[in-house]
């Protein structure tokens, strides 16, 4: 078992760090709802972690209380090692931590582009006024962030879009566009739920390229949503399955693959 | 009736001229040149140095690089290229070797070019799209030791064939991404090679410029690789002579300048682009620009406004089609302002551009037009600054071609091959139709021999296929005249030529009428609807044809009828798809039925098929032209259906993906009857 600062290179030669986030016996409740109950996990430094389970198992309930927007009734988050205070949403951000939506969140009569650059407003230290009248450092930030914007546009291909209104566009160009708006803000952590839903196996391909290659290239740790069960287990370094509120596994796609909780899960057993 | 009488026929109608005659006694004079170049220049790397010092501050080469034009000028070029040679030979690169170059068209990919002729090695432009098998015969025939690809894609295919190359050694590659993890003995990133090249300068100058100065008029400049519409490609060599002399009249003909600009988006391993992007501009010293991205290159184009541009009719047609979609969107004011003065264009606009005389009032009408809708149309398009324009490859439909010509850009035609460094004939200013293919270029002769294929012959001309001794042989006889494999005759008074099929095409129906498929083929697609179409008939008693319709086109058309549809393959077989479709047909059946040669070739039955013609699936050729007989042996039950009178067929295709998987898909079409004109045309074929 490895200890929570120990770190491994991977088969593929990338190196996984010690541990970053770590869930302790969270329990969240709606009312008389229990949406989760008792989970804990951790999430490694430069990892791909996956978080799976049936309709309604709380996975996005999970990746909420991950980006500080639902605070657990019970058990604690701890971020680098520090339990994490009740945050808003922007202070998540400038720690580091960025993410997309199951239901796209673009500003839809926005160029995509402009809406790049939106996520590089935590990065805008400049004045009102100096915004107001563009000189000086306001002009300098712009032209630093507009390359930021513009090498995430290159990595992303989504030059021939760059200057069309995102409402124009189709959904899975949406999701690519989402995914800039949170790479641009140079994140630690990339908290993506579900990103290919409603994909067709192309667009579902290339997306998963891009996980993998941001994984990569920018060394980013990745914790994601996704229903596509062949996807997770190609992308991902570790999984956590859900069922009902509870954590029924975790571990690598292979211990997955043979765990007989998942697969009652998925294929379908009678509660008794 | 055989292919014989057919054009004797042909030539007696249009009448044939003394052209071919005289042609055939100037086959006495001598072609060999004694010059060895023009003022010594007899390679592109002797052309760089020249641009170097005379252009040194000028725009050479621009690409869109994260939202911005990035500039190099010739100085600059020269750098970058000196120093990939001189990292080329601390790699040891040899001269003679062959070095496989792949990807879309970039600075870098060009400089690559002429950094391995520098060393005396050979560049083999590869098309980027190639699957990895294709790759492999390539890479294997030619025994590339190395190979410069653009990214982690081409250095993928590169390394799932590598294995059964025996020859290959190491690769270069341009984009670092996804590569890091890669083992890097045998490859290297192309600014590493540049930077061991720089740190090596005055170690490896001296063996540089050495290996530069023994290059001559007579030495390989490149090798390309024929799309092959039937077997394998054929590697064409051409060398600097080859070049050089036909960039040079090329660039007199239109008297290009070093101000011009193109946009570089076609394949580089396609014959054009060397000419062009290569060739022309080392010669005039013009500047060549690279889009941001393949999907980028209609507002690249619109950035750049190019001076000179090319485009097989495709392009032409595709950009057409989206101004008629996009004027359907129009306000009805905007749209009559449209139509009227488009219709005024027609009348006029070639004549003025022609500089023929047109009364003042219509002039002055045009100069309105060009004001309201001509100039803000042009520069939509990107074609505001266009001087000169080029089609070629196929033949473009008239109306499209006027479209343009009304417009008042300079849109002309051009008959080519790779064995000829692309030119043999083209339409001079001022005498442009859409019907002819133009006069012999400079340089070149022609003739057309008793069988109706045409011959010429030029400094152009290329040295010989590549361990082909055999297929040289066949193509380009002892005196150097080369068969084109297309059948057409030069027209008397014009001495323009006028191309009617391939050779091989051309062939009898079984009652002996004449068959031309590429005859009615053209004028199906010149319909929007129709991407592609395939007619069979050579050796039946009467022709049937495939169809592939225009997704955008038909798209389009389908979403303002309301018509849904999930599939291409559902649009393909929607019934009022169909109907459209069987219109265009019998319109057609109804234009060839008026060419008393040809009437044998109407259409009487037609199928819409329920997948795209493809490259990747061996239909087309990567230069997008349709291989006639692959089509008919893979889709033979589709064939057979279409003779046998069945009402429609089940069928499944085998198809093959972008990433180079297999899959299969199943369709049952309908088979429809369409009307055709009746005709006395079996009096003709009697004859």
């Amino acid at each position: 078992m490895l200890d929570s600062t120990d770190s491994y290179v991977t088969e593929d030669g990338r190196t996984i760090g010690g541990v970053v986030m770590e869930m302790k016996n969270i329990t969240l409740r709606f009312g008389g709802v229990v949406a989760i109950k008792d989970i804990s996990f951790d999430i490694r430094e430069g990892e791909i972690r996956a978080i799976i389970g049936p309709n309604g198992a709380g996975k996005s309930s999970m990746l909420n209380v991950i980006s500080g927007f639902y605070v657990p009734q019970d058990g604690e988050v701890l971020f680098h090692g520090k339990p994490r205070p009740h945050m808003k949403p922007y202070e998540v951000a400038q720690q580091g931590i960025a993410r997309t939506f199951q239901n796209i969140a673009l500003f839809e009569g926005m160029t995509v582009l402009d809406n790049v650059m939106t996520g590089r407003l935590n990065k805008m230290n400049s004045g009102l006024l100096a915004q107001a009248i563009w000189r000086g450092k306001a002009e300098q930030e712009e032209i630093e962030n507009r390359e930021k914007a513009e090498k995430i546009i290159d990595f992303l291909e989504i030059q021939h879009i760059r200057k069309t209104p995102v409402a124009r566009l189709p959904y899975g160009l949406k999701k690519r566009v989402e995914l800039a708006r949170a790479l641009v803000s140079e994140p630690s952590i990339l908290l993506l739920d579900e990103p290919m839903a409603g994909m067709n196996v192309e667009e579902k391909e290339d997306m998963s390229r891009f996980i993998l290659d941001v994984n990569d290239e920018f060394g980013t740790t990745i914790a994601l949503i996704e229903h596509d069960m062949g996807v997770v287990m190609d992308l991902s370094d570790r999984v956590v399955v859900m069922d009902y509120g509870k954590k029924i596994g975790d571990g690598t796609p292979s211990d997955i693959r043979n765990n007989q909780a998942v697969i009652d899960a998925y294929l379908g057993v009678a509660h008794d | 009736m055989t292919f014989k009488n057919f054009t004797a026929l042909y030539a007696q109608r249009v009448a044939q001229s003394d052209h071919a005659r005289a042609c055939e006694q100037r086959e006495e004079t001598s072609l060999t040149q004694t010059s060895e170049g023009v003022n010594g220049l007899t390679s592109v790397p002797a052309l760089l140095q020249r641009n170097a010092a005379e252009f040194g501050d000028k725009a050479a080469y621009r690409e869109k690089e994260l939202g911005i034009w990035q500039n190099w000028t010739w100085s600059e070029a020269a750098d970058e290229i000196d120093a990939l040679a001189l990292g080329l030979l601390t790699l040891g690169v040899a001269e003679g070797d062959f070095i496989a170059i792949i990807g879309r068209n970039r600075p870098y990919l060009y400089w690559a070019m002429v950094a391995v002729q520098s060393v005396g090695a050979v560049p083999v432009p590869l098309y980027s799209d190639a699957s990895a098998d294709e790759m492999a015969y390539v890479l294997d025939h030619c025994g590339a030791r190395f190979v410069i690809a653009a990214d982690q894609e081409q250095v993928d295919k590169v390394t799932d064939v590598q294995g059964g190359l025996s020859q290959f050694e190491q690769m270069i590659y341009l984009d670092p991404r996804g590569l890091r993890k890669y083992d890097h003995a045998n490859l290297h990133q192309f600014s590493k090679v540049q930077d061991a090249g720089r740190a090596a300068l005055s170690e490896l100058m001296p063996e540089l410029n050495r290996r530069r100065e023994a290059l001559n008029y007579d030495s390989i400049c490149v090798m390309l690789y024929t799309s092959g519409t039937t077997g394998k490609p054929k590697g064409v060599v051409l060398s600097n002579r080859n070049i050089i002399e036909t960039s040079r009249h090329s660039s007199e003909f239109d008297s290009l300048s070093a101000g011009e600009d193109i946009l570089a988006y076609l394949p580089m391993a396609w014959v054009g682009d060397f000419i062009f992007s290569l060739g022309q501009a080392y010669w005039t010293g013009f500047c060549v620009n690279c889009p941001e991205s393949v999907d980028t290159m209609m507002t690249d184009l619109r950035e750049i406004g190019p001076t000179y541009y090319f485009a097989p009719p495709r392009v032409f047609e595709t950009q057409l089609t989206t101004v008629m979609i996009r004027m359907e969107d129009a306000t009805p004011m905007k749209k009559r302002m449209f139509d009227y003065f488009m219709g005024h264009a027609k009348k006029v606009g070639p004549a003025i551009l022609d500089g023929e005389t047109v009364s003042g009032f219509d002039k002055l009408k045009y100069k309105l037009g060009d004001l309201l809708v001509y100039g803000p149309l042009k520069n939509t398009l990107g074609f505001s600054r266009v001087r000169i324009g080029y089609t070629a490859g196929e033949a473009i439909g008239p109306e499209i071609f006027d479209f343009y010509r009304s417009l008042g850009i300079n849109l002309k035609q051009l008959y080519g091959q790779t064995e000829a460094s692309v030119f043999i004939t083209q339409q001079p200013d001022g005498q442009v139709r859409s019907d002819t293919v133009g006069v012999p270029s400079p340089g070149v002769e022609l003739k057309i021999a008793e069988n109706g294929e045409v011959f010429y012959r030029s400094e152009g001309t290329f040295v010989e296929y590549y361990k082909n001794a055999e297929s040289t042989a066949d193509t380009k006889d002892p005196e150097g005249w080369v068969a084109t494999g297309d059948a057409g005759f030069i027209e008397e008074g014009t001495g323009h030529l006028r191309i009617i099929d391939r050779a091989k095409d051309v062939a009898n129906m079984s009652d002996g009428a004449l068959f031309a498929p590429k005859y009615v083929e053209n004028k199906l697609k010149f319909y929007p609807n129709i991407l592609e179409a395939v007619v069979f008939g050579a050796g039946k008693d009467r022709c049937t044809a495939f169809i592939n319709i225009d997704l955008t086109a038909v798209g389009n058309w389908a979403e303002r009828n309301n018509i849904a549809y999930a599939s291409y393959q559902e649009l393909a077989g929607h019934p009022r798809v169909l109907e459209t479709i069987q219109e265009h047909v019998e319109t057609v059946n109804k234009s060839v039925a008026e060419d008393p040669m040809l009437s044998g070739c109407q259409v009487h039955r037609f199928l819409v098929l329920h997948k795209q013609l493809d490259a990747d699936d061996g239909e087309l050729t990567r230069t997008q032209k349709v291989r006639r007989k692959i089509i008919g042996e893979k889709f033979e039950d589709l064939v057979n259906a279409l003779y046998n009178g069945s009402p429609e067929i089940y069928t499944e295709t085998e198809v093959t993906y972008e990433d180079g998987r297999k899959g299969e898909i199943s369709a049952t079409l309908e088979i429809r009857d369409a009307a055709v004109v009746p005709v006395t045309a079996s009096k003709i074929a009697a004859e």
